[in-house]
């Protein structure tokens, strides 16, 4: 099946990410191509033709001209589908492709089983395996669902691929990440608030908690939005990815954007009140209890030790 | 200004869920329903623009079943004008384009300046929907956006992007915008717009998506499979916090 992958490319740079994009098609044992708007400078190391249209002409985001570069490379190659990761780039661009094709769009792949994609639903309570009745689809990848052992390699072939189309949306720049204070990208413990800590003044026994343990406190990005915790502690694909000895979940239902930034942990503690959560599916200890009642307890024997 | 809002119901996602008769959703009795997040802060960029502008109408619409409107509601007592609800009992097994569609259809002639939506739902969580109702209308559409400012047809946006870092983005009217969590901060409503929404025009119409073929059916749809390797604990509290004291000794370093 031949399967247009799609890179991407910011700041300056070719995303890392593109690896899962091929580790998808080498699962599929697909045909791949890949179109990037890129840099000669920056090439994916990948076996076979790259369509490579100049971001110094194009843009890094621009989607009109990117839409219409891919949908002319999409005209010459004919493929069965479209792959991106499910990222700002791709959940942006991949619903223009779709309907200017015609094309089934499925988001947010996690899994092929028997030839289906399979998407989560609801916060990932559930999964939906779906069908394309179209003759082309279009995918977005879930990030990190699909991961490859071993270090890319290879050299692309490179077709340059231009147009003359030109877009309403105009990026002006870049807003770094603000990066003061602590880097839990560097701790050895992280006890993080969730939701499920119903107000700003129960922070305090999360932060209490990672005193004990000899760690930091962090927070998903509800009680970072809610202004409860400063978005440099903020854990999740949009804050820190980060991998602790000890990471300890507290009233953290275990959202996919959460889960893929702590679940690389060594050890992983959820405690919850509902069994259910998907935090569960990366706990190596659940502890079913409210967490009002249970961290002031739990710090308390700890000092005490 | 002439604005749109697209609004969408969804369940609590701490709700305990069950698969329907038909295997393809959710079951939707018990549940308990409201507005979805994302499009909470999609309607509050809206009334905030309109606080600013102080010209600007404000349409809410919203699709689905008659159970929608007491979301509706709460968008009208936020501060929009209108509600517009497509009576569609079916909703819930459309996917993205015919939602699109519908949307499209109805927005079509009434030249709307800005779309404000959720960047997708908690529920399907397709992320689709906006960017497909702007290809539709052959207007630009910016996703993902943190940050909201217009001046004079002129709108400045910043862009969330992997990592915590913004893309800075402007763009003009016409054009669809689709809102991430922690672009503003949504207002509960007030009593006295709780009772004044009650009085404001809410429209009815059927539903219709252009004649769109489906083009994916749902294959199955399933609980995930428990991965089983994780230690459960439940029970007295004191208890609870010695085994897991006991634990964390034994299997991390952390205790030493």
């Amino acid at each position: 099946m031949k399967t247009l992958l799609v890179a991407e490319f910011r700041e300056g740079k070719l995303r890392a990410e593109y690896t899962q994009l091929i580790a998808f098609a080498q699962q599929q044992q697909a045909e791949a191509i890949m179109f990037l708007v890129g840099a000669g400078d920056e090439l994916p190391r990948f076996n076979g033709t790259l369509y490579l249209a100049d971001v110094a002409k194009y843009g890094e985001y621009n989607p009109t001209v990117h839409k219409q570069l891919l949908l002319d490379v999409i005209a010459k190659e004919q493929p069965a589908q479209i792959v991106f990761l499910h990222s700002s780039y791709g959940w942006d661009l991949a619903p223009r492709i779709a309907v200017a094709l015609k094309a089934a769009q499925i988001a947010e792949v996690i899994a092929i089983e028997d030839g289906l994609p399979v998407v989560p639903v609801c916060n990932a309570k559930l999964r939906r395996k779906i069908k394309a009745t179209t003759p082309q689809t279009v995918l977005t990848l879930q990030a990190g669902a699909f991961g490859m052992d071993e270090e890319p390699a290879g050299t692309p072939t490179l077709v340059t691929v231009d147009t003359n189309v030109s877009g309403k949306v105009q990026c002006t720049g870049y807003e770094a990440a603000k990066l003061e204070g602590v880097d839990l990208t560097k701790v050895e413990v992280i006890v993080s608030a969730g939701r499920g800590v119903g107000k700003p003044e129960n922070v305090a026994m999360v932060q209490a908690l990672a005193k004990a343990l000899g760690g930091e406190y962090g927070a998903s990005r509800p009680v970072v939005d809610a202004g409860w915790v400063e978005h440099n502690r903020q854990v999740g694909t949009t804050g820190n990815t980060v991998t602790p000895r000890l990471y300890v979940a507290c009233g953290i239902s275990g959202a996919i954007q959460h889960l893929a930034g702590m679940k690389k942990s060594d050890f992983i503690v959820a405690i919850n009140t509902d069994k259910d959560a998907p935090i569960g599916e990366v706990a190596n200890v659940l502890v079913v209890a409210d967490l009002k009642q249970f961290l002031p307890v739990l710090t308390e024997k700890l000092n005490a030790r | 200004m002439n604005i749109l809002i697209c609004i969408k119901q969804v369940p609590d996602m701490e709700s305990k869920f069950k698969i329907n008769g038909e295997g393809n959703w959710y079951d939707r009795t018990d549940l308990a329903w409201r507005m979805n997040e994302y499009d909470e802060y999609a309607v509050e960029q809206a009334v905030r623009l309109k606080e600013q502008v102080k010209e600007a109408d404000l349409t809410v619409l919203c699709i689905g079943p008659d159970q929608v409107t007491e979301t509706m509601k709460k968008a009208l007592a936020m501060g929009c004008d209108r509600g517009v609800h497509i009576a569609d009992a079916e909703s819930y097994k459309r996917e993205p384009i015919e939602i699109a569609s519908m949307i499209a259809g109805f927005a079509k002639d009434k030249h709307f300046d800005i779309i404000f939506t959720g960047m997708q739902s908690q529920d399907r969580g397709s992320a689709q929907v906006g960017v497909m109702v702007a290809e539709l209308l052959g207007i630009p559409a910016v996703t993902t956006i943190v940050d909201f400012s217009y001046d004079n047809g002129t709108i400045q946006i910043k862009r969330e992007l992997e990592g915590g870092s913004k893309a800075l983005v402007t763009a003009t009217t016409p054009v669809v915008l689709t809102c991430q969590l922690g672009l503003n901060t949504p207002r509960y409503p007030t009593l006295p717009n709780i009772m004044k929404a009650k009085k404001k025009e809410l429209l009815t119409m059927a539903p219709d998506t252009g004649g769109i073929v489906p083009r994916q059916e749902t294959a199955a749809f399933y609980f995930p499979e428990k991965k089983g390797g994780g230690i459960v604990l439940e029970g007295d509290v004191p208890e609870l916090a010695d085994k897991l004291i006991q634990i964390l000794k034994e299997k991390t370093g952390v205790l030493a």
